[in-house]
């Protein structure tokens, strides 16, 4: 009893102190490790460029995450239940693709939100065919989405025979180019409004509360009577629908879509919800923990652009932040 | 029979174990284990599960140390760091779980970690050829080519067995071999051991069929709580005699009086069978109020029983009635629906999410109360959770990692969680597995109170004598069958066993 009063004492500590900020750390809980990062990182650019810290850039940095910011939402639930994406950078060139196929004027014509809900629909069935290849099939998470990847990036290429359709409606393109209120674009807006409705899912439904009980112990979640295949399925057809929307981003974003685009996006966005603090064996990670792995990959990127220093070696140095974030993770983890 | 301790009299080179200790933390699971096996003879080592054979044979095959204690072997001291150097030495041990990978063929299981080599590269046809030699010694026309996983589970027991006789074994210990094995399969088993014997191999035999024994032993040793308390000096004993001996009457255990039941009959199972065979045709019912013990050797298939009456199982035929009304069980939330509700027999694995708080892992399944809406409000858990845990006396706050409790404040998490529904049928399988027996009677308290607020209670426990403590009527399983459903007042240790192990 002595032992575990003693760790008690330990944790009540910190509680205490932090007792104002009770509400965001909730938040955040789990990610003080991550977001001391982002801020040292922060800090770091700061000093040594004149350019990162100015109201313009942040704006810039956020811009630039969007579609990694949506797609990294749907990674973390289905991470947290303990499985993997590996399709999502084919999902969304598909989603695009469809988009671009029904909307544009060359093509089907049918306007764009016929265009829109086709490839969010497209998206969403992508993401459910790995969740039934999971569930029923029974294959490991990274083999059936692994060959989702396969099929969706040639459903994507078949569309159009691989060739790009470019030029979408003004008003389309400028949901990411308009900055309303001097600072927010609709697609910037659209993440942050997504990731607070997730935030707020995970934390207080109890499906999200389920996820996290899923992701500890499928099996003792499935004797507690949560319905583990079918909550798993959702998981997977919500991550590929929000892959589907980061696509529709990225066309507004480039006024264009191609089958080739969104290639190797589904390990950036593995790594920034693993950056952000959750454990590739489920149970453990949040939409706060993720926000932040999303701002350390772009701040990274920015802050490596504005310095000058070329797109190989930004590859290592994300490459050596990965190691870096899950390594200090799970030392700290074995401190416990 | 011969509780002499200086047995060891007559000089031979075979084993001779003297005095072995061994403590898990403050669990004593050895006391000073003293017995010999000679050249040329299989002594059986009998006892109830957790009587310590499993730790003995472990210490002899080198994968568990001894606290204290001295083994000789062929007439040398002998103390092996690893299974490797038991193996050097002639010690070999079949495992009741088969140690062979389950790819690799019949010639490389037979060799694995000591593959014949010619000029730096694996000599398979040597390999082959050997096996095959060790193969036919045991009368046995497999292709050592083979993959292993095409083998039946007896086939594969035989390979294990080659495996030993390549490596020159002269002590064999069998852990459960008849467990999965048929009565031909058996039957073939005991031949080869009687051949092996002849050549001079030793064995020592633990099993739980006590009609096995005096058929292959020469010599029984039965052991009890960590103790061995009778030697005898032949095999044919009266089962019911080593029986009596197994089960003992050791340390007395407070068990909680029981209420009466009342007269509602909350659970009927009829004609349960599942799908793998591993039970079949089990038919019973509890009343209101009514604890019903299961008993059974491990295999029996107690925990296949209670798991598909819970929904975790499919079940192949039969029906489950609750309160009256039939139970379509699809799975374990249609169970819990209809008021089963089940504390699973692998509390790590089962019952505890271990990354959560308490208060997350008793909220777990009861969403419905804790979420009106949906919505999980942090301020509600922590009251769920404060309720459950001042209700059944949990040493913990809500906020705390459920990993850093003990296995009984654990146990009594996974049966808080439940408690508030409340359920009509509480069933527990193996209760009080790896907590500390001053813990037990805290949990055996619980149980006895779930059945006095009028619920159905089910017991699955290997615990012989907390079986017989806590239920009116105990139902005895055997190799998936229902042997019978014993009263309280009929329902001894002795009666128990002999249908156990029929």
């Amino acid at each position: 009893m002595a032992v575990s009063n003693g760790a008690s004492e330990v944790k009540a500590g910190p509680n205490a102190q932090a007792a104002a900020g009770a509400k965001l750390s909730a938040l955040f809980a789990g990610t003080m490790g991550p977001l001391i990062g982002l801020v040292l990182l922060c800090l770091a650019l700061s000093l040594t460029t004149d350019t990162f810290l100015t109201f313009r850039n942040i704006l810039n940095v956020l811009d630039q995450v969007t579609v990694l910011g949506i797609m990294a939402i749907g990674m973390t639930l289905v991470i947290l239940i303990g499985g993997i994406d590996l399709s999502v950078g084919s999902v969304l060139a598909l989603a695009a693709m469809v988009m671009g196929f029904v909307a544009h004027p060359d093509h089907l014509n049918l306007g764009m939100p016929a265009g829109i809900g086709a490839a969010l629909v497209v998206a969403g069935l992508c993401g459910l065919a790995s969740g039934l290849l999971v569930t029923v099939t029974k294959l490991p998470p990274f083999i059936a989405t692994l060959a989702m990847m396969s099929v969706a990036r040639g459903l994507a290429n078949m569309i159009t025979d691989g060739s790009q359709i470019i030029g979408f409606p003004d008003w389309f393109t400028s949901l990411s180019i308009i900055r309303h209120f001097g600072f927010l674009s609709v697609t910037v807006g659209l993440m942050i409004v997504l990731a607070i409705i997730f935030a707020i899912f995970l934390n207080y439904r109890a499906t999200g509360r389920s996820l996290y009980a899923i992701g500890g112990s499928a099996e003792v979640a499935r004797l507690s009577g949560i319905p583990v295949k079918s909550l798993t399925n959702w998981v997977y057809a919500v991550c590929g629908v929000l892959a589907g929307l980061a696509g529709i981003v990225l066309a507004a974003r480039l006024d264009s879509v191609q089958p080739s685009s969104g290639f190797g996006y589904e390990l950036d966005t593995i790594a920034a919800v693993v950056i952000g603090g959750a454990s590739l064996s489920g149970g453990v990670g949040s939409i706060g923990g993720t926000a932040i792995g999303v701002l350390i990959i772009g701040v990274l990127r920015n802050g490596l652009n504005l310095l000058g220093v070329s797109p190989f070696i930004q590859q290592v140095v994300i490459g050596v932040v990965i190691a870096l974030a899950v390594a200090t993770d799970t030392w700290r983890r074995r401190a416990q | 029979m011969s509780l002499d301790p200086s047995h060891t009299q007559t000089p031979h080179l075979g084993l001779f174990v003297s005095g072995l200790c061994k403590s898990y933390g403050p669990v004593q699971v050895l006391a000073d284990a003293s017995f010999e096996v000679r050249p040329g003879e299989v002594v059986a080592l009998l006892g109830e599960n957790g009587a310590g054979k499993s730790t003995v044979s472990n210490i002899i095959a080198g994968s568990t140390k001894p606290d204290a204690g001295s083994i000789a072997w062929r007439g040398k001291p002998y103390s092996p760091a690893s299974p490797a150097d038991a193996i050097d030495a002639g010690v070999g041990m079949i495992h009741q779980e088969l140690k062979l990978l389950p790819d690799l063929s019949v010639a490389e299981n037979v060799y694995v970690g000591r593959l014949l080599m010619r000029g730096g590269r694996i000599d398979r046809a040597a390999m082959n050829a050997r096996a095959s030699a060790q193969l036919k010694r045991l009368g046995l026309d497999v292709s050592p080519e083979r993959k292993v996983r095409t083998l039946r589970i007896a086939a594969q027991q035989q390979i294990e067995i080659a495996k030993a006789l390549t490596l020159n074994a002269e002590l064999l210990i069998f852990d459960e071999p008849t467990a999965a094995l048929g009565s031909e399969e058996t039957e073939l088993l005991f031949k080869q051991i009687r051949k092996l014997k002849a050549e001079g191999m030793s064995f020592i035999y633990i099993s739980h069929r006590l009609d096995e024994i005096a058929e292959i032993a020469d010599r029984v040793v039965v052991m009890r709580d960590g103790r061995i308390v009778a030697r005898h000096e032949r095999a044919d004993v009266p089962v019911r005699a080593i029986v009596e001996q197994m089960v003992g009457r050791s340390v007395e255990r407070m068990f909680p009086p029981l209420s009466e039941p009342g007269s509602e009959t909350l659970l009927e199972v009829e004609n349960l069978s599942s799908p793998e065979r591993s039970f079949q045709n089990v038919s019973f019912s509890v009343r209101a109020g009514e604890i019903l013990g299961i008993a059974g050797l491990i295999g029996a298939g107690r925990t296949e029983l209670v798991r598909a009456i819970a929904g975790a199982d499919p079940i192949s035929s039969g029906s489950v009635r609750v309160a009256g009304k039939p139970v379509h069980l699809t799975g374990p939330a249609a169970a819990i629906k209809a008021g089963v509700v089940l504390v699973p027999e692998d509390r790590k694995a089962q019952g505890v999410v271990l990354d959560q708080t308490i208060g997350e892992n008793l909220a777990i399944g009861n969403f419905d109360h804790v979420a009106p809406n949906g919505w999980v409000f942090p301020k509600a858990v922590q009251k769920f959770a404060e309720a459950g845990i001042g209700r059944l006396g949990v040493k913990g706050r809500p906020n705390q990692a459920i990993s850093k409790l003990s296995g009984g404040n654990q146990q009594k998490v996974i049966i808080a969680k439940w408690i508030s529904r409340p359920p009509k049928v509480f069933i527990l399988d193996e209760p009080t597995r790896g907590i500390d027996v001053g813990a037990r009677a805290a949990i055996y308290d619980v149980i006895a109170e779930l059945a006095r607020s009028g619920m159905a209670v089910v017991v699955v426990s290997s615990d012989l004598e907390e079986v017989l403590g806590l239920s009116h009527r105990v139902l005895v399983l055997s190799r998936g069958r229902q042997r019978g459903i014993l009263d309280r007042s009929e329902a001894s240790n002795v009666a128990v066993m002999e249908l156990a192990t029929s």
